[in-house]
């Protein structure tokens, strides 16, 4: 496993330098929440989930949704990795007019995207429709959702995530990219949501606390929660915004700030030492 | 004879079974008031109740229905339009999905429970979004034929019912066309292009116009999106001059639809019967279309000043 883990990380560096690269191209883009969730995406893309980019409709294929939608570059550098389009596309167009790009994931636009997101909030119940069809119909996929914890500030993911666990979702992974951090401020002094896991627990959740950039403690809940029956799980991933990049960790101005030239060179310098 | 709405809503999903083996029914805690309980008793996989949680209810809707199945979301028009407006323009809307609105309780008909109940906007704001098709059904009948144009179609459509009972306009299950309309009277001064529960109001009125010696035209322009606009055009031309007549504001429903149209290709005098940039309140159906000016001697009224205007016209 460790020579795979080892894989995973060099996985994961490449497309941290790939998101700064399109992000600085495009001169627009969120860098903080993307590099948060680059660990996440690296090990559901490349190690658990059962995806063909042949065939990205494929019926039986497992289902991810990025209700953080703001965070597109991760996905679709992931995805571009992962051979769903060129990689070309991500430094040729990401934003721009007539592009696949867009600015938020589009499901119509961007081969592999599953849900079209972007408003915050919306994509859990997304996730969720999708896993009571996988229900309804027998089938055995599982459908993953990365909800931010910024995001938690409203309302419909806990509408979704009692909806949830009464359908009895169980083909449900719900990751919480706990990075601490929102638009305006710290996730405390934005909202205080108090103690998140307690929360899911309440609403019936499997819950486990995880590293998020940490694959060797990641991909193991990954299958845990996998097998775990009878009600959704939920991962709550501890991470760090900006992740990999010193200067634009645990601050806040980097949550949607395109870097200038110095910070640009920096800050791939520092991401491929 | 007068039949109920809401029974034909049941009457079709419980017909539906038969030939759709996709579709699925959700609510948010009103499969009882919606007379469903029997549909739920008898396909009860087929039936998801969301409690009281409608945004989730139509984001879980856009979900299902990337999978293949075809949702149809049920409820009080309020409750399944607006309130969660976003979601339906975010998760259904822009990415084209295959999700049916059904909506009972929609306009001043709702009555008694009053303003925050009554749906004057729907239409406005359903119509607005890029991919959605838009439905009124006018009696029982034109239910089901919605219904079943409805399921033949891949796309989100909204229809829009009243809250009770519809006197029957169709003897038999009528044709009912996307962009299609029914033209019900054919008189050559003035067209009535109405929907819903207000063409029955406009048939009436036209029978008060006749009476002094001015002939109606009677549109029912079910599709409100989109709008048969050959039709349309056709009655303006033919008669100079329209009233539209809807349970809902006259801003940008039925109303704002002809006058787009007829703006463009074929300006006429047109008048408009809704309510007037205002709220309801509570009182029974009757009451508040006379209160709010919905009635066929409103409507006969609205017909002779499009028909004054067209005479004054240079």
């Amino acid at each position: 496993m460790q020579r795979e883990y080892d894989k995973y990380r060099k996985i994961a560096r490449e497309l941290r330098v790939s998101v700064l690269d399109m992000v600085y191209k495009a001169r627009s883009g969120h860098l903080g929440g993307a590099f948060s969730i680059i660990e996440v995406l690296t090990a559901l893309y490349f190690h658990e989930m059962r995806v063909n980019p042949k065939e990205p409709h494929d019926p039986e294929r497992d289902r991810f949704v990025l209700s953080k939608g703001h965070t597109a570059p991760a996905l679709y550098v992931t995805l571009a990795y992962a051979g769903f389009f060129p990689k070309e596309r991500l430094f040729d167009s990401f934003r721009s007019v007539d592009s696949i790009l867009q600015g938020h994931p589009d499901m119509k636009k961007t081969p592999g995207i599953d849900m079209t997101s972007g408003s915050l909030g919306i994509g859990l119940s997304n996730a969720a429709g999708m896993a009571l069809s996988g229900k309804i119909r027998g089938k055995d996929y599982t459908v993953y959702c990365m909800v931010g914890d910024g995001e938690l500030d409203e309302g419909q993911i806990w509408e979704a995530a009692a909806t949830a666990v009464c359908q009895g979702l169980d083909n449900l992974i719900v990751f919480v990219d706990l990075n601490g951090l929102q638009n305006d401020d710290l996730t405390c002094n934005v909202k205080n949501l108090g103690d998140i896991p307690a929360k899911w627990r309440a609403f019936g959740w499997d819950v486990t606390e995880v590293d998020g950039h940490c694959f060797e403690t990641l991909i193991p809940a990954i299958d845990l929660a996998k097998r775990h029956k009878g009600s959704p799980s939920v991962i709550i991933c501890n991470t760090v915004k900006g992740k990999g990049v010193s200067f634009m960790e645990n601050e806040v101005v980097w949550h949607g700030k395109t870097p200038n030239e110095a910070e640009y060179k920096a800050a791939r310098e520092e991401l491929l030492r | 004879m007068i039949r109920s709405f809401r029974d034909a809503l049941r009457d079709s999903l419980m017909a539906l079974v038969e030939t759709n083996k996709d579709f699925v029914v959700l609510n948010a805690d009103s499969a009882r008031v919606l007379n469903l309980d029997i549909f739920k008793a008898t396909y009860p996989d087929r039936i998801f109740c969301y409690g009281i949680s409608e945004a989730d209810m139509l984001s879980a809707a856009a979900g299902l229905s990337t999978t293949g199945i075809v949702p149809i979301v049920v409820g009080f028009s309020m409750f399944v339009t607006e309130k969660p407006f976003e979601q339906i323009r975010q998760s259904i809307c822009y990415p084209n999905l295959n999700v049916k609105i059904i909506a009972t309780h929609a306009g001043l008909c709702v009555g008694q429970d009053g303003a925050t109940h009554q749906t004057l906007e729907d239409l406005t704001v359903m119509r607005s979004l890029p991919n959605m098709k838009v439905f009124v059904a006018a009696d029982a009948a034109q239910t089901t034929a919605a219904i079943q144009a409805m399921m033949a179609y891949k796309g989100p459509c909204y229809l829009r019912l009243g809250r009770d009972t519809a006197q029957d306009l169709y003897e038999s299950q009528p044709e009912f066309r996307i962009g299609g309309s029914d033209l019900l009277r054919d008189g050559g001064d003035v067209t009535l292009a109405a929907c819903g529960l207000m063409v029955d109001q406009s048939l009436q009125a036209a029978e008060l116009l006749a009476a002094e010696g001015i002939q109606a035209t009677v549109l029912n322009l079910y599709s409100v999106k989109p709008l048969d606009e050959q039709m349309l055009l056709a009655q303006a031309q033919k008669t100079g001059a329209l009233v539209t007549v809807e349970d809902h504001t006259v801003l940008g429903g039925l109303g704002g639809a002809v006058a787009e149209t007829l703006a463009r290709y074929l300006p006429t005098p047109i008048e408009f019967v809704g309510t007037q940039d205002t709220f309801g309140e509570s009182g029974t159906q009757d009451e508040l279309f006379q209160k709010y000016g919905l009635t066929a001697i409103h409507i006969a009224n609205a017909a002779r000043r499009a028909v004054a205007r067209k005479a004054t016209r240079t």
